[in-house]
C-alpha cells in the first residue's frame, strides 16, 4: 500500500503543475497587474506611476511565462508564473498582494470553517444514515413512500431558502439563535447551531435518499436473505449486515468530501458572517489578489488529491476484497 | 435537532434573549454596534481614502482642522490646532503681499500651523520604555517576536505627547516610495518640494530596507517652527488646502510607530500601520480582525473636546444641542461586526442588535411610506419600534458621460451637440428616481450638488435645455422636441439623414447582473422614445477602466463623491487638463472647452462669494450647453437610528462624527428584551412531532419483529 501511495503522490505532482497553470492563465484572462494595481491603490487620483511602483514591489511588472529580455534559465524563472507558484510546492504560500502571511490567514479561518464543516457533516450523516434505514426498514410502506416524496421535495428547495428561510424562522420569528455572527470557544456554539441544522437539514433530501438505494440494494443480496434465512431478526440483518455493507459506498462519499471540509462553505459562511475560508477565497477573488487565489486554488487541489488516495485507502480498510498495488 | 435541543436546554435557564448575538454581560454597557460589509483596504492615514477606511481613522486620527459638526454650511473649526490658519502670500520677488491678492499675483501661500500643547497619543507599544529609558519594543530580534500575532500581544505600552514634527513627519510620508499616497501627485503641485522630494526618497530608500527615517531628510515645503508650529508652503494660491487639513492624510505620525512597525517581521505577522493605527483621536483601534470584528475604544489619553453649542436652526428643537458643552465622546466602546449580507444586517437591526441601518431596496417598503406628493415618512411598524428617519442629499453626483472624443456623440460642434441635448431630454431622470432609488435622490441641474457653495436654488439653478420652468415647477421638455434637436442633428427618427441607417450608439457598463437587467432595459427604453438603438456592451470593471483609459467608451455612467465642500472639488471633473485619456484624470468625458477651463482656472483658487457664484453660474451656462454629461442625480441618503440613539445628524463632510453620538444602553436593553423573547410553543411542537413520527414507526418495528418469519417479506 505504501508503494501505491508514493505513486499517487507522485502522480499528484503534474495535476498540481496542471492547475497552477490553469489557474494562472484564467486569473491572468480576466486581470492584468494593471487592474489588480488599480483595484489595491483605489479608483480615486490613481496615477499611472503609482500603479508601476505598486507592480515592480510585488514583481507584477515581469512577463507572464517568458522572459524575452534574459538569458539562459532566467527566461523561465524570472517570469510572474516561476517566482509566484514554485514556492507552493513547498507549501509557503507567501504574502498577499497588501502583504499579509497567507498561511497565518489560513491557520485562522481554517478554523471557523471547521466548527461549522464537521458537526454539520456528523449531524447529517447521522440524520441521513437513520432517516434512510428507517425507509429502508419499512420498504414500501406509507413511511417509505411518504419518506421519500418528503425527501424530493427537500432536494427541491434551493440552499439560499434554506439559509433565509431558517434565519426567518428561527432566529427572526421564533427568535430561539441568533440570525448571524461568530464568537470563539464555547461562545461560538450558539452562533453555530443555525448553520449546522440548515446545513444538515439542506442535505437530508439528496443525502437519506441516496443512503436508502444503498441500504435497499444491500437487503436484496443473497447474503441477506441468508441471514434472514439463518433466523436473525429484522433489525440485526440491519444492522449487522446490511448497514455494514452499505457503508463502503458511504464512506467513499464521505471521505471524498473530508479534506475539502477545510475549504468552507461559500454561502453559510457569508450569510452567517462567519470568517471562514469560504468567504476569504470569495475575498480574495474581488479582490483580485493572486496571491490569495492561488494559494487556495492549490490547496484545494491538494486536498482533493488526498482525498482520493484516502478514498482508495478506506477501501481497504472497509472492504477485505480489495487490496491497493 | 440534537444541536436544537441543546441550544435550547443551556439557554432555558436565562432570561436574556436566546438570540442576542453578543455576550450578555455587556447588554448594559455603553457600547455601540455596527457593521462591516468589506475590510478597509488601508487604515494607514498616507493612503486611507475610501469611505470604509475613513470611517475608522476619522476617529482616531486627529489633523489639524474638522468641520462644525451641526452648523451649515459646512464650517472648518480647529481640531489639534489652536486656529484655523490664515495663510499669508508671497510675490515671485519674494515679498509679503495682502489677503486679498489676486491669485496671478501669488507666488506662494504660506499657512503657519499652531497645534495646542498637552496632546498625548494613545497608550502604543512603540512608545513603550524600559526602566532606562529605552525603547522597550526596539529593536525586536526574531526570538522576541516568536509569540507575537497581534499588536495587543505586546504587554507594555507608553505613550508621548504630540508636537508639530509629527505632522511634518507625517507629510513627508506622502511621497514614500513604497506609501502610494493617491494624493502624491496633487500634493506635488502644491506643496513646495514635494515633487523633487520623491526623487530624494527614492535614492534614499532600498527595496527591502525597512524603517527610513524621514527626519533626516528636509521637505523644503514643510517645515519646523517650533515644537507646536510647522508651516506649509505652497505654490501659487489654494484655499482649498484648508479643506485638506481637515482630511486624515495631513494627520500626525509618530516617528517613533513608523520605526516600531518597520521592524523585520512585523510585517509578516501583519502588523503594521496600515493595520493598527497610533492616533491622539478619541477612540483607539483594539481589535483589528476583519475577519469577525473591529473593535474601537475610548482613548485614556484623548485630551478632551466638548460638544458644540451651536448649531443651525432648528437644531434646538431637534433636540441636537441638549447636550451642549457636554465632555466627548460619549460611547466607550464601538463593536463592528462583519455583516456581508443586507438581510441578516436589517433584520438584526429590527431586533435591536444594531444601534443604526440605510435602507436597501429589499427592505424599503417595510420600512418607509412614500406619499402621492413624493414625501416619505416611516411605516407603523418602524413608529412602533420608536426608529427615526433621517435624511440628506449626498454631496455627490451620479452621470452618464458622453466620450467627447467619439466621432458620433463627442464634439462641441452643433451636430453632437444637438443630439446630446436630444438625449438629455429623452432620458428621464426623474423617473429613474423614482423606480430604482425609491425616490431616494433628486435630478442634477449641473456639476455642484446642493450643499455645496455654487450650487443654485430654484428656477435660476435649473438646466433650462432639458426642463421648461412652470408655475408648478420645471417640467422635462417634450420628446417632440427632443425629437425635433435630433432631427437637426442629422437623424431624423433616428436614421442618419446620409446613409438611411438607424442610429446605433454604444453603452458600456460593468452592471451586468440579473440585478442590472431592469436598469438597462430601462435605459434602452430611454433612447427607443427617439428610435436609437443602444447596444449594451457589459463588459467587467477591468476592461470598462481601460476603456476609459483608452477613450474607446461611448456612452457610460460615472460617479464622484466630494472630497470637501467646495465647487472646485467638481468643476475639475469637467477640466481639460484633468481628462482622462490624455492626462488620465478624472474627467472621464474628456470635456475640452477653452472658456470653461480658463473660467475654472480663475475660479478655483478664488474665495467664496458672489464673484465666484458669477463665474460658476457662467461655467455650468458653457456645460449645459455643450451637455458632456447626462447630468444624473444626486442620492439622497436615508439612514434609520433606534430611539436609545441621540445627535444622528447628517454630515456629510465630517468623518469624526462619531465622538458626538450618544447612546442609552438601559433602553436598548429593554427595549432588546421586550423584542426578542423567545417564541417557545414550537419547541413543544417539535418534540411532539418527532414522538408523533416515532411511536408509531416504534410499534410498527416492534409488531414486524413479533411476526413469524414467513411473513416478513409481505
Amino acid at each position: 500500500m505504501f508503494a501505491y501511495i508514493v505513486r499517487r503522490v507522485a502522480y499528484a505532482i503534474p495535476i498540481l503543475i496542471g492547475v497552477n497553470l490553469l489557474t494562472f492563465y484564467l486569473f491572468f484572462v480576466v486581470n492584468s497587474p494593471d487592474d489588480m494595481a488599480r483595484l489595491h491603490l483605489g479608483v480615486k487620483r490613481v496615477t499611472p506611476d503609482a500603479i508601476e511602483k505598486w507592480k515592480a514591489e510585488r514583481g507584477y511588472n515581469k512577463p507572464l511565462l517568458y522572459n524575452e529580455a534574459v538569458s539562459g534559465p532566467a527566461r523561465l524563472t524570472n517570469t510572474i508564473f516561476f517566482e509566484k507558484s514554485v514556492k507552493l510546492f513547498a507549501f509557503d504560500f507567501g504574502h498577499s498582494d497588501d502583504g499579509r502571511d497567507i498561511s497565518h490567514d489560513i491557520r485562522q479561518r481554517m478554523k471557523p470553517s471547521l466548527a461549522i464543516a464537521i458537526p454539520t457533516l456528523l449531524v447529517g450523516l447521522l440524520i441521513n444514515i437513520t432517516f434512510a434505514m428507517l425507509m429502508a426498514f419499512f420498504r414500501g410502506t406509507y413511511v417509505d413512500v411518504s419518506g421519500v416524496i418528503l425527501c424530493v421535495v427537500l432536494m427541491s428547495i434551493s440552499a439560499m431558502f434554506y439559509i433565509i428561510g431558517g434565519q426567518f424562522l428561527l432566529g427572526k420569528l421564533l427568535r430561539l439563535m441568533p440570525i448571524s455572527g461568530y464568537d470563539t470557544g464555547l461562545d461560538a456554539i450558539k452562533f453555530l447551531a443555525l448553520p449546522v441544522v440548515i446545513g444538515a437539514i439542506s442535505g437530508i433530501g439528496a443525502g437519506s435518499r441516496m443512503y436508502r438505494s444503498f441500504f435497499l440494494e444491500e437487503s436484496n443480496k443473497d447474503f441477506v436473505r441468508t441471514a434472514r434465512a439463518k433466523g436473525l431478526n429484522e433489525s440485526l440483518v440491519l444492522f449487522r449486515h446490511v448497514l455494514k455493507n452499505a457503508m463502503i459506498p458511504i464512506i467513499t462519499g464521505v471521505v471524498v468530501v473530508l479534506p475539502s471540509l477545510f475549504l468552507g462553505s461559500l454561502l453559510l459562511e457569508s450569510f452567517f458572517a462567519i470568517p471562514g475560508l469560504g468567504s476569504y477565497t470569495i475575498d480574495a477573488i474581488n479582490r483580485q489578489d493572486f496571491g490569495i487565489v492561488r494559494a487556495m486554488v492549490f490547496l484545494g487541489s491538494v486536498l482533493y488529491i488526498l482525498g482520493l488516495i484516502l478514498v482508495d485507502v478506506a477501501y481497504t480498510l472497509v472492504d477485505p476484497r480489495v487490496r491497493l498495488s | 435537532m440534537i444541536l436544537l435541543l441543546t441550544l435550547l436546554a443551556a439557554s432555558a435557564c436565562s432570561d436574556e434573549p436566546w438570540n442576542r448575538p453578543y455576550p450578555a454581560t455587556e447588554a448594559h454597557q455603553n457600547t455601540l454596534y455596527a457593521s462591516f460589509q468589506e475590510r478597509p483596504n488601508h487604515l494607514d492615514p498616507v493612503q486611507s481614502y475610501s469611505s470604509n477606511e475613513v470611517a475608522f481613522t476619522a476617529q482616531i486620527y486627529e489633523p489639524p482642522l474638522q468641520y462644525h459638526y451641526l452648523k451649515r454650511p459646512y464650517e472648518l473649526i480647529p481640531l489639534a490646532a489652536t486656529g484655523v490658519p490664515e495663510p499669508y502670500y508671497i510675490d515671485a520677488q519674494g515679498r509679503r503681499i495682502g489677503p486679498d491678492a489676486e491669485a496671478a499675483d501669488v507666488a506662494y501661500s504660506v499657512y503657519d500651523i499652531h497645534i495646542q500643547p498637552g496632546i498625548r497619543y494613545q497608550p502604543h507599544p512603540a512608545f513603550a520604555l524600559d526602566t532606562e529609558g529605552n525603547y522597550r519594543y526596539y529593536p525586536l530580534d526574531a526570538q522576541a517576536l516568536e509569540d507575537i500575532y497581534t499588536l495587543g500581544d505586546f504587554t507594555e505600552t507608553g505613550s508621548r505627547e504630540l508636537v508639530a514634527d509629527d505632522y511634518v513627519y507625517q507629510l513627508k510620508r506622502l511621497a514614500h516610495p513604497q506609501l502610494h499616497s493617491p494624493i502624491l501627485g496633487l500634493m506635488s503641485d502644491y506643496i513646495v518640494g514635494l515633487a523633487d522630494y520623491v526623487d530624494t526618497l527614492e535614492q534614499a530608500a532600498s527595496p527591502g530596507q525597512g524603517f527610513l527615517d524621514l527626519r533626516e531628510y528636509p521637505l523644503e515645503g514643510v517645515t519646523l517652527i517650533d515644537r507646536y508650529t510647522y508651516r506649509i508652503r505652497i505654490h501659487g494660491k489654494y484655499p482649498q488646502l484648508l479643506y485638506w487639513l481637515a482630511m486624515p492624510f495631513f494627520s500626525p505620525v509618530p516617528w517613533e510607530a513608523d520605526r516600531f512597525y518597520n521592524q523585520p517581521g512585523m510585517k509578516e505577522r501583519n502588523i503594521t500601520l496600515d493595520w493598527y493605527p497610533v492616533g491622539t483621536g478619541p477612540y483607539m483601534l483594539t481589535v483589528n480582525n476583519p475577519n469577525r470584528q473591529m473593535v474601537m475604544v475610548r482613548n485614556p489619553n484623548f485630551h478632551g473636546e466638548t460638544y458644540p453649542a451651536e448649531g443651525e436652526p432648528g437644531d434646538t428643537e431637534a433636540g441636537l444641542l441638549a447636550d451642549a458643552g457636554k465632555s466627548l465622546p460619549f460611547i466607550d466602546r464601538v463593536i463592528y461586526s462583519l455583516e456581508k449580507e443586507d438581510i441578516p444586517y436589517w433584520n438584526k437591526f429590527l431586533q435591536g442588535y444594531y444601534d443604526t441601518s440605510g435602507i436597501s431596496s429589499d427592505s424599503f417598503d417595510q420600512a418607509i411610506n412614500v406619499g402621492a406628493a413624493g414625501d416619505v415618512s416611516l411605516t407603523d411598524a418602524m413608529l412602533d419600534k420608536g426608529i427615526q428617519l433621517r435624511t440628506a442629499v449626498s454631496t455627490s453626483i451620479f452621470y452618464t458621460g458622453f466620450n467627447m472624443l467619439d466621432p458620433v456623440v463627442g464634439g462641441l460642434g452643433e451636430k453632437a451637440r444637438k443630439l446630446r441635448h436630444a438625449i438629455g431630454i429623452a432620458v428621464d431622470f426623474e423617473e429613474n428616481i423614482s423606480i430604482f432609488l425609491n425616490g431616494r435622490g433628486i435630478p442634477a441641474q449641473g456639476v455642484i450638488p446642493p450643499g455645496i457653495f455654487g450650487f443654485v436654488e430654484g428656477d435660476a439653478g435649473i438646466n433650462t435645455y432639458v426642463y421648461d420652468l412652470t408655475p408648478e415647477g420645471p417640467v422635462r421638455k417634450s420628446i417632440e422636441l427632443a425629437r425635433r434637436l435630433l432631427a437637426e442633428a442629422g437623424y431624423p427618427e433616428g436614421r442618419d439623414i446620409e446613409t438611411g441607417k438607424p442610429l446605433v450608439l454604444y453603452f458600456d457598463t460593468t452592471a451586468t447582473g440579473p440585478d442590472d437587467k431592469a436598469r438597462l432595459d430601462w435605459l434602452h427604453k430611454q433612447f427607443a422614445k427617439l428610435n436609437i438603438q443602444l447596444v449594451v456592451r457589459g463588459t467587467d470593471y477591468n476592461r470598462f477602466q481601460e476603456k476609459m483609459l483608452k477613450g474607446t467608451a461611448q456612452i457610460f455612467q460615472w460617479g464622484w463623491n466630494a472630497d470637501y465642500p467646495d465647487p472646485e472639488n467638481f468643476m475639475f471633473l469637467l477640466y481639460g487638463p484633468q481628462g482622462k485619456v490624455e492626462h488620465n484624470g478624472e474627467n472621464a468625458a474628456n470635456y475640452r472647452n477653452e472658456e470653461f477651463d480658463r473660467l475654472f482656472e480663475q475660479m478655483k483658487n478664488m474665495d467664496n462669494g458672489p464673484q465666484r457664484q458669477a463665474i460658476i453660474d457662467r461655467m455650468m451656462a458653457i456645460a449645459r450647453h455643450d451637455a458632456p454629461w447626462l447630468w444624473g442625480y444626486h442620492p439622497k441618503q436615508f439612514s434609520l437610528a433606534h430611539a436609545w440613539y441621540r445627535n444622528a445628524k447628517p454630515n456629510l463632510m465630517a468623518n469624526n462624527a462619531l465622538k458626538y453620538r450618544r447612546i442609552d444602553p438601559g433602553q436598548r436593553a429593554e427595549l432588546q428584551a421586550v423584542w426578542n423573547r423567545p417564541v417557545r410553543w414550537p419547541i413543544a411542537l417539535l418534540l411532539g412531532l418527532v414522538l408523533l413520527v416515532v411511536l408509531p414507526a416504534f410499534y410498527s418495528y416492534r409488531n414486524r419483529q413479533r411476526q413469524p418469519a414467513y411473513m416478513a417479506d409481505h
